[in-house]
């Protein structure tokens, strides 16, 4: 694991790999901040693929979960997730009320089913 | 938001904004997206002083989990970067939007490079909630204001989850870690108003794992190309048919 190196090079990653690729896209808003509105082409497009990529993270998460997560069997993580998204439509697209019962049902029928 | 004061100071003027970030409901969100976050920081071995740092530099979530899990998983940073890279192509438009709500007649380039670095999903949402009801020359102190309470509450909160994940018995870490996919996956359902972002959504939770299992290079910029270009397209098509 390259995040478990000691001394700079973490810090060093951190500026290069996250900060650096992260930023560039704020400071191209910057200076080109005219002439764009939100529903252009070119932002439902860009939009459209940060979305999925944010869904891939998540999906990879659930299904190769990291640390501790792992211990917890992946039939109980994907049910959690289904069972918080149920309750989130369920309680008029309320967030808070989707994760409450995401984590309470991954909490119990992860106790359930044992280490 | 009504302003304390008939000419208040900009100390003022900022301390409003700190106050309107830390009793909004993005302030709950912040707080269990940044423990999970911790938890994830402390199982993938990187100290939480970095962490820390990547919420001030970075200062988007979903750039810090690809961040984290990626480099975590030992990929080749220049992999990381482009999905970082990808992941961060959003905050393009919301500066787009932004700015124009915090220029004035006098504002200067330089007032303008806190509030363009601060610019995340949270205080975007309530800069453009809150801004237009405000008098133009106190908005970038406003919004300062309120970015450093969102900063604030996630660096403290990157910590709690660490030092939780690092204490807690196996099932509780278990869930802290999940705290984050969960709550990505519901927060993203609710931002996708329009048919192509919910696609989107759909497309890179089915494509995502299946490139990953495959061990396809590059799987998350894949992930975004195919599954954000597919449900474009579809849209596209869905419109064109109209």
């Amino acid at each position: 694991m390259s995040g478990t190196a000691s001394g700079l090079w973490p810090y060093l990653l951190l500026i290069l790999v996250g900060f650096l690729p992260n930023e560039i896209w704020r400071a191209l808003g910057l200076v080109l901040a005219r002439g764009l509105n939100e529903d252009s082409e070119l932002v439902v497009w860009s939009r459209a693929v940060a979305t999925a990529i944010l869904a891939g993270v998540i999906a990879k998460l659930i299904l190769f979960a990291p640390g501790a997560l792992a211990g917890i069997p992946l039939v109980v993580r994907v049910a959690a997730a289904a069972c918080g998204f149920i309750a989130f439509l369920a309680a008029k697209r309320s967030v808070f009320a989707g994760v409450l019962v995401g984590e309470a049902i991954l909490l119990v029928a992860g106790f359930i089913a044992g280490p | 938001m009504s302003a304390p004061a008939p000419n208040p100071t900009t100390a003022a003027v900022f301390f409003a904004g700190v106050k309107s970030a830390l009793t909004s409901v993005f302030f709950l969100v912040l707080s269990g997206t940044y423990i999970g976050i911790g938890a994830l920081t402390h199982d993938y071995g990187f100290s939480p002083w970095w962490l820390a740092l990547s919420s001030i530099l970075v200062w988007a979530s979903p750039g810090q989990v690809i961040l984290i899990s990626s480099l975590g998983l030992g990929a080749p940073a220049i992999e990381a970067a482009i999905a970082v890279s990808l992941s961060a192509i959003r905050l393009f438009p919301m500066v787009v939007a932004l700015l124009p709500l915090l220029r004035g007649p006098g504002t200067r380039t330089r007032d303008l490079l806190l509030p363009t670095h601060f610019t995340s999903v949270s205080m975007w949402v309530e800069s453009l909630r809150l801004l237009p009801a405000m008098a133009r020359n106190r908005r970038i102190a406003f919004c300062n204001g309120l970015s450093v309470g969102y900063m604030a509450t996630a660096v403290a909160f990157g910590f709690v989850g660490y030092y939780l994940a690092a204490k807690l018995p196996p099932l509780f870490a278990g869930a802290l870690l999940f705290l984050t996919p969960l709550s990505f996956l519901i927060s993203t359902a609710r931002n996708a108003k329009m048919l192509v972002d919910r696609l989107a959504l759909v497309l890179g939770l089915m494509i995502g794992p299946l490139l990953a299992y495959w061990h396809v290079g590059l799987d998350l910029m894949w992930t975004g190309v195919i599954g954000g270009s597919l449900a474009y397209g579809f849209q596209r098509l869905r419109e064109g048919l109209r």
